[in-house]
């Protein structure tokens, strides 16, 4: 390990994907990516709490399906979610007969697997682990904002929840796609207390581990064909880029955010884009993976961004920490 | 390293996107108008037909009933939602609003039950409004008896 950077010994491939989105994400400019999307997010169940956990079993049994794998397959689970005490996981791990870690890093979740799982992976004590994240725009909304049918107005740096669920299964032998290395961020707080504009209160901690990201590499913005931040959305997208400036690292076009792909900001009435646990977990494992899969992408950091932020430390005037893990993929 | 960045937080007031003030006023006036407009409709229909019957008082206090009535219909039906996110403080500030802001826990906390999530939360947007309103009477009546010559 060198300036947060993690280099693996072996190669960690990612055997294979899946994704299951709601139908908002499913209208969105991605939408075809997506594996499976469910027509009423609520899944016909009694919550909003059910229907992500559902739809996060369907998720984790769809991608053993597919790889033709059954549960005893499975070394471990690495897991998070958005909700108190990272309930919707718990539960998903009821239905299923496979070890399980909880993770926590809000929204940079997916990242903070990722980076665990491969290096468990690296260890050689495991053959095959699953990485997955879940949000739900009804459970985050009632998590972190008020209740559903009040009738507010949302401010013009408020993001959308995206309801969807994303796993990648790792393993050593088989695969297209590797995890080459991936930088731990540090947790970044530059005072900015409005709950609502989170894509400033991570901007800082996404500047910082990409700073350390190129500094371990020696590597500039342009060897990657694809820098993806997690979910800063449009404003904080066009704050990190001004801030890299600042430190004299321009961010050109193949730099983009999660939040901004998944989402069509004019047309779906979203705010800043997309946001959640389940938001770079999606948009990953469908549109980045399947186009590295392809080779219309070789390289590819990404770079899930959370606010770690709760309701009570918000209230009690706390200013909200962000943090950032990049992770570098590449094409074998 | 984590001290509030002064620097920072005067960029972000200057480069993120902010509310269109004119924008967002006219929605506000123009749907806090109409819903005023409706209560009028309501007050002038309940008087033509039993003004005659009922003093001035209990009318108005029907129109009251009535439009919280359709308030928390349309909230159960996932309208007031929309329409807030049109109007803002245009359909916070009308008794409509407060009817919405107790309907809208209510139905968010059913499923933990009647007690423990229904009842307890019903109130956890609009309890501020009503502590402040009871505390602001109470405060208004110890002037008035306190002063009451003045006022006679």
């Amino acid at each position: 390990m060198q300036n947060q950077t993690i280099f693996f010994k072996n190669d960690i491939k990612i055997e294979n994907t899946a994704t299951i989105v709601g139908p908002k994400e499913h209208e969105g400019p991605i939408g075809r990516y997506f594996d499976k999307f469910v027509k009423d997010d609520l899944l016909g169940q009694k919550s909003y709490e059910k229907a992500e956990t559902k739809l996060h079993v369907s998720t984790i049994k769809y991608l053993l399906n597919k790889s033709g794998y059954k549960d005893g397959d499975i070394d471990l689970c690495l897991m998070g979610d958005l909700m108190d005490e990272i309930s919707g996981c718990n539960f998903t791990m009821r239905e299923l007969d496979i070890p399980f870690m909880g993770v926590y890093n809000a929204c940079a979740t997916f990242a903070e697997s990722l980076i665990i799982g491969a290096n468990l992976l690296d260890s050689g004590n495991f053959k095959r682990i699953i990485c997955s994240t879940s949000s739900h725009f009804s459970t985050a909304e009632r998590q972190y904002r008020f209740p559903l049918e009040l009738g507010n107005q949302r401010t013009p740096l408020a993001q959308w929840t995206c309801t969807g669920v994303g796993a990648t299964l790792l393993n050593r032998e088989n695969g297209k796609v590797k995890i080459d290395c991936a930088t731990i961020g540090r947790v970044i707080d530059y005072g900015v207390t409005d709950a609502n504009d989170m894509g400033a209160a991570m901007a800082p901690s996404a500047r910082e581990t990409l700073l350390s990201h190129f500094e371990a590499t020696s590597r500039e913005p342009d060897y990657y064909d694809l820098i993806l931040t997690g979910d800063l959305g449009e404003a904080g997208h066009r704050l990190l880029i001004l801030l890299m400036e600042e430190k004299g690292v321009r961010l050109k076009d193949n730099y983009s955010d999660c939040g901004i792909l998944i989402f069509n900001r004019m047309g779906q009435d979203v705010g800043q884009g997309g946001s959640g646990a389940g938001c770079s977990s999606s948009v990953f494992n469908s549109f980045v993976y399947k186009k590295l899969v392809c080779g219309e992408l070789n390289r590819v950091l990404l770079v899930p961004t959370g606010a770690l932020v709760s309701k009570t430390s918000n209230l009690q005037g706390e200013s909200i920490p962000g943090i950032a893990h990049a992770v570098s993929f590449e094409r074998i | 390293m984590n001290e509030p960045n002064k620097e920072y937080l005067e960029l972000v007031k200057k480069k993120m996107p902010k509310s269109h003030h004119l924008k967002t006023m006219f929605r506000a006036f123009w749907v806090g108008g109409l819903i005023c407009c409706i209560g009028q409709g309501f007050n002038d229909l309940y008087t033509h037909f039993l003004g005659s019957k009922m003093p001035e008082e209990d009318i108005s206090t029907l129109v009251t009933l009535t439009l919280i009535t359709i308030t928390v219909c349309l909230t159960g039906l996932g309208i007031y939602d929309k329409i807030g996110a049109y109007a803002g403080a245009g359909s916070i500030v009308p008794i409509t609003g407060f009817a919405n802001s107790v309907a809208s826990p209510a139905i968010e906390h059913k499923r933990e039950g009647v007690v423990l999530g229904l009842c307890s939360n019903m109130f956890s947007v609009a309890g501020p409004v009503i502590v402040f309103g009871i505390t602001s009477s109470i405060v208004v009546g110890i002037i008035v008896l306190i002063f009451k010559g003045a006022f006679v």
